[in-house]
């Protein structure tokens, strides 16, 4: 205070106290409770996924003909399918693959548009053009035909799904991060990183990628429940994972086809298991969105 | 334009409030224009918006040029042109000796250390992921000038309090702090790099007429403890009359008149800088409200079609029909007092 003649206010010169993790985590639970319940529902996935062996009670992939149809029951909570398979143990198994294709193909979509999408809006012109039409190409299917254009050029399998998954997802990304990014870029703090002769990466990944990274997680998040759905859909199809693996989509084929009326219980478990994920991945995004914001945050 | 001398030929008579001494910064004929483009592959140029049209000026070491004038008349864009933030159309920009407008982004690099800019917003001024004392340090990181982190982090704490603000704030986010706080946070920023010249782009409008007043003392006092050379950006009269040496008034594009701050202020020789003046409220509601008002009539032209001749003559009170051909010049009418009109 040598030069300037300005006293602050005593009390507001401590440094900021900030909230210890437990309580915070509890305060965040009270302010957000749909979040909190999608949150639930992500982390009892994780942990099935996780802990399959131990949790399943059957063998997902163990035929048992002498309890084929059994309904649901005392022995088999969730009934067994047309092979006599435990469906509780198949979607415990089925949550493995649905998270780890759901995981990998949103992380690999949605930094992809993230890195296109900021570089596109930060340095604009013919750049920015080339790329927002490319985007512009990819936007023009619908998701879930480009996915089984991708599968049918490459084949079934685990890895290609992810890959058809993850390509319809990067322009979606691109495009929502151009938009933010668009407005960060005319920030005058971005101004004054270019005034001081910060270099373009440096303007990029520390002034402009931290300020769309609000964004970029919920679509992360949505990502998630989609690219469940989307890997349901092409296991449905006979395009994705092939049996006898156990996947939630392949379950929901075998049963809606043939035993949706005979046999409900094999068609509705796996298809409610799809739904509850896919919601508790939408609230847990939509509570994360806000959680993130650090003016919200601030109250 | 025949000004590229105009400031060291400020007379012997001048006042003792201007500097004299070496130029700093040299702006030779410097025009912004921004295209108008129509298409998506194949664009076209239709128009352009002369934001800047042509406008010369000095700055000396240690002195305040104010510059002034109503939204939209080039002033924000002249200082942009200044930070290389925008590259100009034409002219030339001469800073120590060395033009701006002519060197590549790495030959830029060492230059911006000596050129800071404090922007008008304090809220959209300060990366909101960054924390206060991080933003004051990053510039010095970059340009290596405290590499050591421990030495760095005494440095901020030092800046901040330079800036009256106490140390502790370092670990403060933007968003938890006051508007006046937050202006001096990007203060410390700008001085972090030892700038010799900034550039005030409304550094004090959006703030509180209270805060105000420190944040212009802060500004004087930096600058006498400093040395530094201030291009202060305004629409406040008063506050400019307060800070400035010289002030160039500038109206769509072009500066119509440029002079030693009381001079400007006492004799005001341009009819617009007349009414932009006139226009000042007088702080006692009586006086006020007897007091003859006399308003420019009419609307600021497009700065993409300006009016030909002298731009301000369809609201000039003085207009002759020569006005609407003629481009007036700079002239120097008094010792350092130049006015762009042929009618004064």
């Amino acid at each position: 205070m040598t030069v300037s003649d300005v006293r602050i206010d005593p009390d507001a010169e401590r440094a900021v106290e900030r909230t210890p993790r437990p309580a915070a985590l509890l305060g965040l639970i009270a302010r957000y409770p749909l979040g909190a319940a999608g949150a639930f529902v992500v982390l009892v996935m994780i942990f099935a996924a996780v802990f399959a062996e131990a949790i399943a009670p059957y063998d997902p992939e163990d035929n048992a003909f002498e309890y084929m149809f059994t309904p649901p029951g005392a022995q088999f909570w969730l009934g067994t399918d047309d092979f006599g398979r435990d469906i509780l143990s198949r979607i415990i198994h089925g949550a493995r693959t649905a998270l780890f294709v759901g995981f990998v193909a949103a992380v690999i979509g949605a930094t992809g548009g993230l890195v296109l999408g900021v570089a596109s809006a930060y340095f604009g012109g013919w750049f920015d053009l080339i790329i927002q039409r490319v985007m512009d190409v990819f936007m023009a299917f619908p998701l879930i035909i480009l996915a089984l254009a991708v599968v049918a050029v490459l084949g079934p399998g685990i890895d290609k799904v992810i890959i058809a998954i993850t390509i319809p997802f990067i322009p979606q990304c691109a495009r929502v991060v151009r938009s933010s990014a668009l407005a960060i870029r005319e920030m005058p703090y971005v101004d004054a990183a270019r005034a001081c002769g910060f270099s373009h990466a440096r303007i990029i990944l520390r002034h402009m990628v931290p300020n769309v990274m609000a964004p970029y997680l919920i679509m992360i998040t949505a990502f998630v429940g989609q690219a469940i759905l989307l890997e349901a859909v092409l296991a449905f199809l006979g395009l994705g994972v092939q049996e006898p693996t156990a996947a939630w989509g392949l379950m929901l084929k075998s049963g809606a086809e043939e035993y949706a009326e005979s046999a409900p219980w094999i068609p509705i478990f796996p298809g409610l298991a799809i739904s509850l994920a896919v919601f508790g991945f939408n609230l847990f995004g939509d509570a994360l969105r806000d959680a993130l914001d650090p003016k919200l945050r601030a109250q | 334009m025949s000004m590229a001398g105009a400031a060291q030929d400020t007379g012997p008579g001048a006042a003792s409030k201007v500097r004299k001494g070496e130029v700093l910064l040299q702006v030779k004929g410097l025009k912004m224009y921004f295209p108008v483009t129509e298409g998506i592959i194949f664009r076209k140029t239709v128009a352009q918006v002369k934001a800047v049209d042509g406008i010369s000026f000095d700055i000396r070491k240690g002195e305040t040029l104010g510059l002034v004038g109503e939204s939209g008349c080039g002033k924000t864009t002249t200082g942009r042109c200044i930070l290389q933030l925008e590259r100009p159309t034409e002219g030339e920009i001469v800073f120590a000796g060395q033009n701006l407008v002519d060197l590549d982004a790495r030959a830029l690099r060492p230059l911006r250390r000596k050129i800071q800019v404090i922007f008008q917003d304090p809220y959209s001024s300060l990366n909101p992921r960054m924390k206060t004392g991080d933003i004051v340090a990053e510039p010095m990181y970059v340009h290596g000038l405290e590499p050591d982190a421990t030495k760095r982090e005494q440095r901020v704490k030092e800046l901040f309090s330079v800036c009256g603000l106490s140390p502790n704030l370092t670990d403060r986010y933007p968003h938890e702090m006051s508007g006046g706080q937050r202006q001096r946070v990007g203060i410390a920023r700008a001085l972090s790099l030892n700038p010799e010249f900034i550039v005030c782009d409304e550094a004090v409008s959006a703030l509180d007429v209270s805060i105000q007043a420190q944040v212009i003392n802060l500004l004087e006092d930096l600058r006498e403890e400093f040395g530094l050379t201030y291009l202060f950006i305004a629409h406040d009269l008063s506050v400019v009359r307060h800070l400035c040496h010289r002030v160039a008034v500038m109206y769509l594009g072009k500066i119509v008149e440029l002079a030693e701050c009381d001079e400007l202020y006492d004799n005001p020789l341009h009819p617009y800088t007349r009414a932009l003046l006139a226009a000042v409220p007088v702080p006692d509601p009586e006086i006020e409200a007897k007091r003859e008002h006399q308003t420019v009539k009419g609307e600021v032209p497009s700065p993409i079609n300006p009016p030909s001749g002298c731009v301000f003559h369809p609201r000039c009170p003085l207009a002759v029909d020569s006005c609407r051909s003629e481009i007036p010049d700079l002239r120097e009418l008094k010792p350092g007092h130049w006015v762009a009109c042929t009618e004064v």
